[in-house]
């Protein structure tokens, strides 16, 4: 069980993370205590053409000099500073919570079209298995994930949650069952670009795993959640799937539905599952996934999970609850209730 | 004869008072156990091999089997079987043959393995009221999707590979015409076209009576090429090259000319009488390279429209063989295990030579996914699966699907008395003589493998429900749905999966 909640501007007007708090703190049923978090996207404008590097550190001795030694080799370290955290008394501090604004050498990187994003999620995957004591949970351009182990409010106000302004905005409450609350088990989870929130459990986990370890991901979050990140970044960003079709594969039609559509469809449809069949999520879920261009909001195929979709102009929310999206918009204007494994996109129009 | 007999294996006994002399024991024992003395009915034991056809046909329940308590003096490793193994072959000089599995007492990894399933975290699926996915694709897949965009539209520039679809994870595997009966074979073919699956037609060609199921059919070609020829190759809906078996990794097959009647002459294209002996190897296959130009002839032969598989028995280094293998161009990998049937196999390999299908499966599944091909490659399981727990734990290991062999044949009625090679099968599998032959009818009998195949199909989809899973793929090599009880760490190591309670 966990709750939560999405929001896009489609044309990119800013919102601090105020209402956001206050709509992620409604569902407190859906959570334990044990995790929460926020995730904004356009908070950094003066660094937006740097990666803005969150990592948990526990201390700033022997695990920040490694990740700055591996850094600096390469790339360029732009600007780096404690990110300020504001001591709450529900909430006990267990790391200390850093930035990093980074540039990677695209030469460094040959062989593939993407050196950057490929040089920083090598870079991510390598901190995060080799050094001990430090812990990367977000790694993208103009964006941040904040979150920790607590209350919705409590982790809010420990990171100033207001002070950011995004015109996207992901956050979680989590309930957690498979692994015990720790910082980086709290989601959004993050790579580059993609963030996800996830309610549920994804049963395919050790499929899906092996599936991305076997094209150079690593899963060291100990939760299930990672994987629909490195899922989003394999099947989205290197192979350059569109965002639907990234769900589709994820949680495609039944074959008895796919026998029965017209040929090309059907062609399209059947050559997605075999190409992707480890990629297939299986269990309850409801997710959220963001990127900077935009969001999407999907449910597992026989939708054992919640999720409902508002509207007001060129807002839309995505979230658990109904109250909680009205909570961050009482004027929300339409509200409904998207199909199982159906996609719903929210794009920026600008 | 200085060495004398053996002592009996087996003790027959019939309730005389029981008894109505109907005879049906003398007539179905193919062994010769009774006959008929003065309107008395006598018995050899000596010659039973525990078929059980008697006891099954008796209608006053009138027959007992005793399997003889060991008499012979007892000794930790000089066992009985030893002690007659030596003085047989003391007697005869000649390698000793055995039919059906590996009868050793290694322990069963698969009862080790227990299954996951879903406790109000997460919810369970109830297959009766939901959909439950168990199509499986068996053929090579795409690394990634290939496509170009038409505003906004997709359009693929991937082709797929020739694909088997089944309906079920389950297949037949590969019994020749030869080895099994026609009306053996029939059954099967019958009921693995009633079930949306296939059959290997093993290497002994292809008869007549399989052609109406020929789509269902997988053709195999072993080193002796029996019955190959370009019409064979176009019948099947794919094709196998079979370098080893799991009965009998490293040697040939034997057919023994006993078995080799006029129509298995005819259809496997040899002398009528003639042993049927494959090489050891394929005397065109000396490395992988050798492979991969076979695989590439057979597919060129048929057009490319045909997936081809090669099957290995599983050994030590199976997983580098394999990985070899999904890279020769082949569409599926068979792994089959050391528990695999046979219809006859030298004992001596049987019982010890290869690696278990547990371990053998895991071990290919992740070597194939380190490498990074593991999608692009089907991989098939067989040898010594029994029930439909064992296929579920084969598919969580990371097999595609399986091949059940003996089980099929439990299912037309063998008691696994492993006496195939002697062509005397009294439940007319394992023989060709007409007269037990026609025990089975193949409508009946595929109405049994059928049956047997829909059951298990349920119960795989009751398991994967219980543990949250509504499509195969995701089973799939999911070790997370899987626990060792009571197996050591280097098992559990090369399994890859967690000990009970972790
Ligand atoms: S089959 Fe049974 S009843 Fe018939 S003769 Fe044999 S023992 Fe007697
Ligand atoms: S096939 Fe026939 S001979 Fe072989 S084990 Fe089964 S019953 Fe015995």
């Amino acid at each position: 069980m966990c709750g939560i909640i999405g929001v896009i501007d489609r044309t990119m007007s800013r919102m601090d993370g105020s209402s956001i708090k206050e709509a992620l703190s409604l569902m407190d049923e859906r959570g334990s205590g044990e995790g929460a978090g926020y995730v904004a996207y356009g908070i950094y404008p003066d660094y937006a053409d740097c990666y803005a590097i969150h990592v948990f550190f526990d201390n700033l001795l022997e695990p920040k000099t490694m990740v700055d030694k591996i850094l600096q080799t390469w790339g360029r370290i732009v600007h780096q500073e404690e990110i300020p955290t504001y001591e709450q008394p529900g909430l006990k501090k267990e790391h200390i919570s850093w930035r990093y604004f980074f540039k990677p050498y695209t030469d460094l990187m040959v062989g593939t079209t993407n050196p950057d994003d490929d040089n920083v999620k090598r870079l991510v995957m390598s901190i995060n298995s080799d050094v001990k004591g430090a812990l990367v949970f977000s790694s993208g351009k103009n964006m941040g994930v904040f979150k920790a182990a607590g209350w919705p409010e409590d982790v809010a106000n420990f990171f100033r949650i207001e002070d950011y302004k995004g015109y996207i905005w992901l956050a979680h409450n989590r309930y957690p069952t498979n692994t015990s609350g720790w910082w980086g088990g709290a989601h959004p989870f993050n790579l580059l670009d993609w963030s996800v929130v996830h309610n549920g459990e994804i049963t395919s986990y050790g499929t899906n795993r092996r599936y991305v370890e076997s094209n150079g991901y690593q899963c060291t979050m100990l939760t299930d959640t990672e994987v629909v990140a490195y899922l989003f970044d394999l099947l989205g960003r290197q192979h350059g799937l569109p965002s639907e079709t990234v769900v589709t594969a994820l949680a495609p039609p039944f074959w008895d539905e796919i026998d029965e559509m017209p040929e090309k469809q059907e062609e399209f449809l059947r050559t997605l599952r075999l190409t992707y069949g480890p990629a297939l999520m299986n269990g309850p879920f409801a997710i959220v996934v963001a990127t900077k261009d935009g969001i999407v909001g999907f449910t597992d195929r026989i939708k054992l999970r919640p999720l409902v979709v508002g509207e007001n102009g060129s807002r839309l929310y995505i979230s658990s609850e109904e109250a909680a999206i009205r909570t961050m918009d009482p004027e929300v204007k339409t509200i409904y209730m998207p199909r199982a494994g159906e996609p719903v996109i929210g794009r920026v129009t600008v | 004869m200085s060495l004398g007999s053996v002592p009996l294996k087996y003790k027959i006994s019939i309730d005389r008072d029981q008894c109505m002399k109907c005879m049906r024991c003398v007539d179905n024992c193919s062994y010769g156990v009774y006959r008929i003395e003065d309107d008395k009915i006598l018995i050899d034991s000596r010659k039973c091999t525990a078929c059980h056809r008697c006891i099954s046909m008796c209608p006053r329940d009138a027959i007992n089997l005793q399997e003889k308590p060991v008499d012979y003096r007892s000794h930790p490793l000089w066992t009985a079987e030893a002690r007659e193994d030596v003085i047989n072959q003391a007697r005869s000089g000649k390698i000793i043959l055995a039919g059906m599995g590996n009868a050793r007492d290694y322990p069963v990894i698969f009862d080790r393995l227990v299954l996951d399933a879903c406790q109000v975290t997460n919810p369970s699926i109830d297959p009766l009221r939901e959909p439950m996915e168990l199509r499986t694709y068996i053929g090579k897949k795409p690394a990634k999707l290939e496509f170009t965009k038409n505003n906004g539209d997709i359009d693929l520039t991937t082709k797929l590979a020739p694909n088997l679809k089944l309906d079920t994870p389950i297949m037949i595997g590969h019994m020749s015409y030869g080895a099994i009966s026609l009306n053996a074979q029939l059954s099967l073919a019958k009921a693995v076209a009633k079930t949306g699956t296939f059959m290997g037609t093993g290497e002994g060609g292809m008869h007549e009576a399989i052609y109406p199921y020929q789509d269902h059919t997988i053709v195999q070609i072993a080193s002796g090429r029996f019955g190959v020829d370009i019409d064979y190759l176009e019948r099947g809906a794919a094709i196998e090259i079979k370098v080893g078996q799991g009965a009998k990794p490293g040697i040939g097959g034997h057919l023994p000319g006993e078995k080799v009647c006029a129509d298995v002459s005819c259809t496997r294209m040899i002398p009528l009488g003639s042993d049927a002996i494959s090489p050891a190897p394929h005397h065109d296959i000396y490395s992988i390279e050798d492979l991969a130009q076979l695989v590439r002839s057979l597919k060129e032969a048929t057009n490319w429209e045909k997936p081809v598989f090669v099957k290995i028995a599983a050994v030590h280094n199976v997983a580098a063989i394999a990985a070899g293998i999904a890279r020769s161009d082949a569409d599926a990998v068979v792994v089959d295990g050391f528990k695999g049937g046979t219809g006859a196999a030298p004992k001596v390999f049987r019982d010890n030579v290869g690696i278990p299908i547990e371990a053998a499966i895991a071990a290919v599944d992740e070597k194939l996914n380190d490498q990074g091909i593991r999608n692009e490659v089907s991989l098939i399981a067989s040898g010594g699966i029994r029930n439909s727990a064992d296929i579920t734990k084969s598919i969580a290991l990371g097999a595609d699907a399986v091949y059940i062999g003996t089980a099929s044949l439990i299912a037309l009625g063998c008691r696994v008395c492993g006496n195939c090679y002697r062509g005397l099968c009294p439940w007319g599998i394992a023989t060709q003589k007409p007269e037990l032959v026609n025990r089975i009818d193949p409508e009946i009998g595929a109405e049994h493998v059928a049956n047997l195949i829909k059951a298990w199909t349920l119960e795989i989809s009751e398991l994967m429900g219980a543990a949250g899973l509504n499509s195969i793929e995701s089973l799939r090599g999911n070790r997370e749905r899987l626990r060792g009880y009571m197996l050591d760490q280097g098992l559990l190591d090369v399994l890859k999966i967690e000990s009970v309670g972790a």
